[in-house]
């Protein structure tokens, strides 16, 4: 159990993380959502008491993480950015952490093999792929058993295999009755995994709500129509009293209406319909809309705001081809920057 | 998988057995000896004070009879002298590596007190700057003696050059660890360090005449003039009007005091 109270980051005239109150469960995985730059890491540092709050605090099974006489049996952490000395071997690196927590040294062997690192236990991590390291760094989290397990996006440079892998590892955890604390800026992500979902942008908390209840209320269903005589179309869906918005590219959106109805109307008054689909939102799209005000590093390709791209007023924005094609750029370029570059030095 | 549950769900099955001080120092002790550079700078070291050890006595040995005022072990000085630079890079590299690599925030997570962390450090390297200058000034003064074909001097000159400069050898091991604390960056640290050593010296030496008066102190006070002073009045280095050599430890004890604060001071306050 976390709890989060009242907590305040300001790094010289910028509020990274701003009044955050929030409780992190036993016994389910709980996203920790927000888009680049939200907050999200200078958080978990605070949670772990690697940077001094401006104001709050953080509780660990009701204790400061400063008085926890040996945290790595209470909380196990994946940080950020790779936090090994690249000169020792995986071993090594593992073995100072479990003396310092008077760990058993079997317990070494123990997570290498958890993590499949075995083979490469003698190795020098600095050698390590960036799977390996994120692979060596949830072995570190894992060394004192731990209670509670905080990762700081730990699917980032994962292949779809290693993806899988801590999924499940998170999940099986979870199920074990311990406190998962995940966090990512992929809402696909976290809906896969997550049963619990904390969203901040810019520092401040924007949602903390079930995942049942995130999608319940996000995953919005509409029917979208083109036609060749849009007019007539729009004239004949609302005499019929649906109420339609217009979509770019010509095409009609009607909320929650089936295309069987919809489909018929058409044809008894005659009008040519180029495309009748049935389209649900999708929860990244939900977390778009949510944290759009609060995205702070747009990336500027081809003119187009990932914000711009919704669709103004109210409901979530409809799926739209170019839209899908742009996901991957929004916030990933930025991201790439400062983790890819290595700041494991060999000394 | 209530979500609501508020007890403790999970309980490690691992004992839990309170780590302290010794704990942390065993696991520095690991962080020292699984890294390359512990050898290569320890390796220098050894070579630099045995090295330089043997060669200068063996050189002056055949200039007929050694000059009259300095005694065999006084060679050992220069050797000495070189080998604070390997003491020193390597306790500079103590905490700034680690924040190099990221590696203290594992660390400082691993264990939370700041003060267990330095304090085990501190004690980690102590013992083996200590030791091992120990040994290796002890081999050298053997060689000095045999080489120079003196006879063997007293205690009150070995103790100085063994026992009293493996422990400012070590205070000076320890002071650049707590300025790589407070620097937080390698290079930064070991030219930090470098500067205190040798600037005084360099300083003084191009100060104009009226400052005499500032010369004479940065001479005497210099690390280096510190260090000679335990081997007695020696070679001229300083005009023996320095400190003698436990009067030196004192003051860079004193010293040392001052920067461990500052670096605990850094290392509670500061973001990591
Ligand atoms: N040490 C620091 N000094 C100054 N500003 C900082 C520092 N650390 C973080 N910030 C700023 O605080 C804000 C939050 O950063 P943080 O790394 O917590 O974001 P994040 O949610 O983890 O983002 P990402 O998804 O990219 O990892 C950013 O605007 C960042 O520039
Ligand atoms: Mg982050």
């Amino acid at each position: 159990m976390i709890e989060v109270e009242g907590l305040t980051k300001r790094y010289g005239r910028k509020l990274a993380v701003d009044h955050l109150s929030f409780q992190v469960r036993p016994g389910v995985v709980t996203g920790f959502l927000g888009p680049n730059g939200a907050g999200k890491s200078t958080t978990m540092r605070m949670m772990l008491d690697l940077d001094n709050p401006t104001s709050g605090s953080v509780r660990i099974n009701g204790q400061g993480y400063h008085d926890l006489p040996d945290p790595l049996k209470h909380i196990g952490a994946l940080l950020e950015a790779k936090a090994m000395h690249g000169g020792r071997t995986a071993y090594n690196n593992l073995l100072c952490l479990a003396q310092s927590n008077r760990i058993p040294r079997r317990r070494v062997d123990e997570v290498l093999d958890m993590v499949g690192l075995t083979a490469v236990a003698k190795k020098k991590s600095k050698g390590f792929s960036l799977g390996m390291g994120q692979r060596l760094g949830i072995a570190s989290a894992l060394l004192g058993n731990p209670e509670i397990l905080m990762f700081d996006e730990p699917v980032n440079g994962l292949d779809p295999e290693g993806i899988h892998w801590i999924r499940n590892l998170m999940k099986a955890l979870a199920a074990e009755g311990r406190t998962i604390f995940v966090s990512s800026h992929l809402m696909s992500e976290m809906a896969l995994t997550a049963d619990h979902l904390i969203v901040i942008g810019q520092g401040r908390l924007l949602a903390n709500t079930s995942m049942a209840d995130f999608i319940h209320q996000n995953s919005r269903s509409y029917a979208r129509l083109r036609s060749p005589q849009p007019e007539q179309l729009r004239d004949v869906l609302r005499d019929a009293g649906y109420a339609v918005t217009e979509a770019g590219g010509g095409a009609l959106e009607i909320d929650g209406a089936e295309t069987e109805r919809l489909g018929e109307l058409a044809a008894e008054h005659r009008i040519v319909l180029h495309e009748l689909s049935a389209q649900r939102a999708s929860l990244e799209e939900a977390f778009m809309q949510m944290t759009a005000e609060s995205v702070e590093y747009h990336a500027h390709t081809g003119g187009e705001e990932p914000g711009g791209q919704l669709p103004p007023g109210g409901g979530w924005g409809p799926e739209q081809a170019p839209q899908q094609a742009q996901q991957p750029a929004w916030g990933q370029g930025w991201n790439q920057g400062g983790r890819d570059g290595r700041r494991d030095k060999e000394i | 998988m209530n979500p609501d549950t508020d007890v403790r769900g999970y309980v490690s099955p691992i004992e839990v057995r309170r780590a302290h001080l010794g704990d942390a120092i065993l696991a520095e002790w690991t962080k020292m000896r699984s890294v390359r550079s512990t050898m290569w700078t320890l390796g220098a070291l050894v070579v630099v004070v045995l090295g330089v050890g043997t060669v200068i006595p063996w050189a002056v040995r055949t200039d007929a009879p050694g000059p009259q005022g300095d005694p065999p072990l006084a060679y050992g000085f220069f050797g000495v002298l070189l080998g604070t630079v390997c003491v020193i890079t390597l306790g500079a590299l103590s905490f700034s590596s680690e924040f190099g690599t990221g590696l203290i925030r594992t660390t400082l997570t691993a264990c939370p007190s700041r003060a267990r962390v330095l304090a085990a450090k501190t004690a980690v390297y102590f013992c083996l700057v200590f030791a091992l200058t120990l040994v290796l000034t002890v081999i050298a003064g053997i060689f000095e003696v045999v080489i120079i074909n003196s006879p063997n001097p007293g205690p009150t000159v070995w103790a100085p050059a063994t026992v009293g400069v493996s422990v400012y050898m070590a205070l000076l091991g320890v002071l650049s660890l707590a300025v790589g604390a407070m620097v937080r960056h390698a290079a930064g640290a070991v030219t930090a360090m470098l500067g205190i050593v040798l600037l005084p010296l360099v300083v003084a030496m191009f100060l104009p005449r009226p400052l005499s008066g500032v010369r004479s102190v940065l001479l005497n006070y210099s690390i280096p003039s510190q260090l000679v002073s335990f081997y007695g009045a020696f070679g001229g280095f300083a005009n023996g009007s320095q400190p003698s050599g436990w009067v030196s430890l004192w003051i860079l004890l004193g010293v040392v005091a001052l920067a461990m604060a500052g670096a605990y001071v850094a290392l509670d306050r500061r973001d990591v």
